[in-house]
């Protein structure tokens, strides 16, 4: 049961083979047992989630039963969920109780799913090795010394170390994909404005998107069915035509147009996964797809462009948090101004300051137009580079992140080094294109994701292209040892 | 371009975060590092390109001038550090 798909799950649910509050318990017992040292999740509340289940028993008893009825899912600490504690992995919001639901969170409870608990992550999304929590490292399921990615790094290592089903990420510049990657799954980034933001503590509002974190692609499609769709509550929502993401899964892939970026198999990829990811790449050709080498030039160019656009409109959205409508205050003050920098002072981890001082600096008198504004044009660049990608190919391959999981520590004090971890997934947030990582294989015992860039609104596509390969590999059914 | 320590507090300070003598010594090293990074943005020519704030080109919504929220002020005070008659408290600023 521990591994089976969403519509196994399903399917056993309907049969009545299993309860949603047996299935729900089973993986709670679950987390009581390995999550002590795993710490996938950040704040767990049975009562709630059990009750949950029970109305999906309910449901499912009536007959009214949709595809993900009565499944646990777990929810990334960064969506706003009524009545229980979320704190983006920060002190910031240690005891904050969420007092509305946000959007994903309601698509979820109107499927009839439950929630498992809320995941670890790094704070307010910042990192790529979840080693920036407030609330502890997570580890990474497939060797305990090392970081699950990040910053949903939480979600990666539940799923990965079936303690949920599935779960839920984010990815502003590769917290889905990333993660996904490092810890043997598959994880989506839709196209920006397809998942609403509504009640998803934001980070960098212009990149930020949410996705689903899961076994499969075909899980990933039936999670789409629900978290993707317009909403009036977030200005970014795009108003479209609702989508069957299941629609194109059983297509052929003869035809099909890989394009290879050179970039991406350049300098700083590591071998073993250059390795894996040109067999994948191998495994499409034999499914009847042909390749093309693309290139995206400005790519190294990315990494800058974001750590000036992101840092900046964190520095906006976090001015929020000022311990006067909710979250942390400082004890002891003197006046106003104090207890604002005191607060922020306790409040935010050192990562997240750093990045709140130099989206300060950038935005600051006298250098906008060095930064900002440069970086907002070099942005243009880096999407135009990808519209050029397109002319020649229908979708875009090459790995998800430069390297398997990392030792914990061993990027902590070098935040430039830290950054490239997101070479190839930052500039699909840049252009705001979908991007999807599919485990491929392994190198020395380590996961290794395939990322599939798509065209924008191709999700569809992209998903038919993740499940074809899964039907000839098995290495998305891989499970780790010692989570039994 | 290098940043000083006091340019350092400056930002701290426009950011609303204390920092410490030390913080700041640790800080200036950090961000000299991420500063420089991004200074690699400067060797390309962008004389001309339109500068891009969004992925999507769309324009805001419009929506009737209506009431669609309800009052949920003691909901919301709830978790606020302090209240009073349903005011948030902070220090006195004006004598």
């Amino acid at each position: 049961m521990i591994n089976a798909s969403l519509k196994e799950l399903a399917t056993a649910l309907g049969a009545k083979q299993i309860s949603s509050v047996e299935l729900t318990q089973l993986f709670l017992d679950r987390i009581n047992r390995l999550n002590p040292e795993i710490n996938a999740y950040i704040t767990l509340d049975a009562d709630r989630s059990l009750a949950q289940a029970a109305a999906a028993d309910a449901l499912i008893a009536q007959g009214k039963a949709g595809p993900l009825t009565g499944i646990p899912f777990a929810q990334k600490d960064i969506f706003c969920a009524q009545g229980w504690r979320t704190t983006c992995g920060s002190k910031m919001l240690e005891n904050f109780v969420a007092p509305y639901d946000a959007h994903i969170i309601s698509q979820f409870d109107n499927a009839g799913a439950v929630n498992l608990g809320k995941t670890n992550m790094d704070e307010f999304a910042m990192g790529s090795s979840n080693e920036t929590s407030y609330f502890g490292k997570v580890q990474n399921p497939w060797d305990r010394a090392r970081v699950p990615g990040g910053s949903s790094g939480g979600s990666a290592a539940a799923v990965a170390a079936r303690l949920a089903p599935a779960a839920t990420g984010t990815d502003t510049g590769g917290s889905i994909r990333q993660p996904a990657s490092l810890c043997g799954l598959s994880g989506l980034k839709p196209t920006y404005g397809v998942c609403s933001r509504y009640g998803m503590i934001a980070f960098a509002s212009s990149l930020d998107q949410a996705g689903p974190m899961a076994k499969s692609a075909e899980d990933l499609a039936l999670m789409m069915n629900v978290m993707a769709g317009f909403d009036t509550r977030d200005s970014t929502s795009l108003q479209r035509d609702t989508e069957d993401y299941t629609r194109d899964l059983n297509q052929p892939l003869k035809g099909l147009r890989i394009g290879l970026p050179r970039e991406y198999f350049a300098d700083g990829l590591d071998a073993g996964v250059a390795k894996v990811v040109l067999d994948a790449i191998e495994q499409y050709r034999k499914l009847g797809a042909e390749t093309v080498e693309v290139s995206l030039p400005n790519t190294q160019l990315s990494i800058p462009v974001y750590y000036v656009l992101a840092p900046a409109e964190a520095s906006s959205n976090l001015s929020r948090y000022d311990g006067v409508r909710y979250g942390h205050r400082a004890a002891e003050y003197t006046d106003l101004m104090d207890m604002y920098c005191k607060t922020r002072a306790e409040g935010f981890g050192a990562e997240v300051k750093r990045r709140i001082m130099v989206g300060t600096y950038v935005l600051s008198a006298g250098y906008y137009d060095a930064y900002y504004l440069k970086a907002q044009q070099l942005r243009r660049l880096i999407a135009q580079d990808f519209e050029q990608a397109f002319k020649q190919c229908d979708v875009i391959m090459g790995p998800a992140a430069p390297g398997t999981a990392f030792k914990t520590g061993e990027k902590t004090n070098d935040p430039v080094a830290m950054y490239l971890e997101d070479l190839y997934t930052i500039a699909v947030n840049l252009a705001g294109l979908p991007g999807m990582s599919v485990p491929a294989g392994f190198s020395n015992g380590l996961p290794v994701g395939l990322q599939i860039i798509g065209n924008y609104f191709s999700e569809a596509r992209m998903l038919n292209i993740g499940h074809q390969y899964q039907q000839v590999t098995d290495w998305h059914k891989q499970m780790p040892q010692g989570i039994e | 371009m290098s940043l000083t320590i006091d340019d350092v507090k400056r930002i701290a300070h426009l950011a609303r975060i204390e920092v410490t003598e030390a913080d700041a010594h640790a800080t200036l090293e950090k961000l000299g590092g991420i500063l420089g990074l991004i200074e690699q943005m400067q060797a390309v020519d962008t004389t001309g390109i339109e500068p891009m704030s969004h992925s999507q080109d769309v324009t805001q919504r419009l929506r009737d001038d209506v009431v669609t929220e309800i009052n949920q002020r003691e909901l919301f005070q709830s978790i606020a550090p302090a209240v009073e008659n349903g005011l948030y408290l902070v220090p006195k600023v004006i004598e």
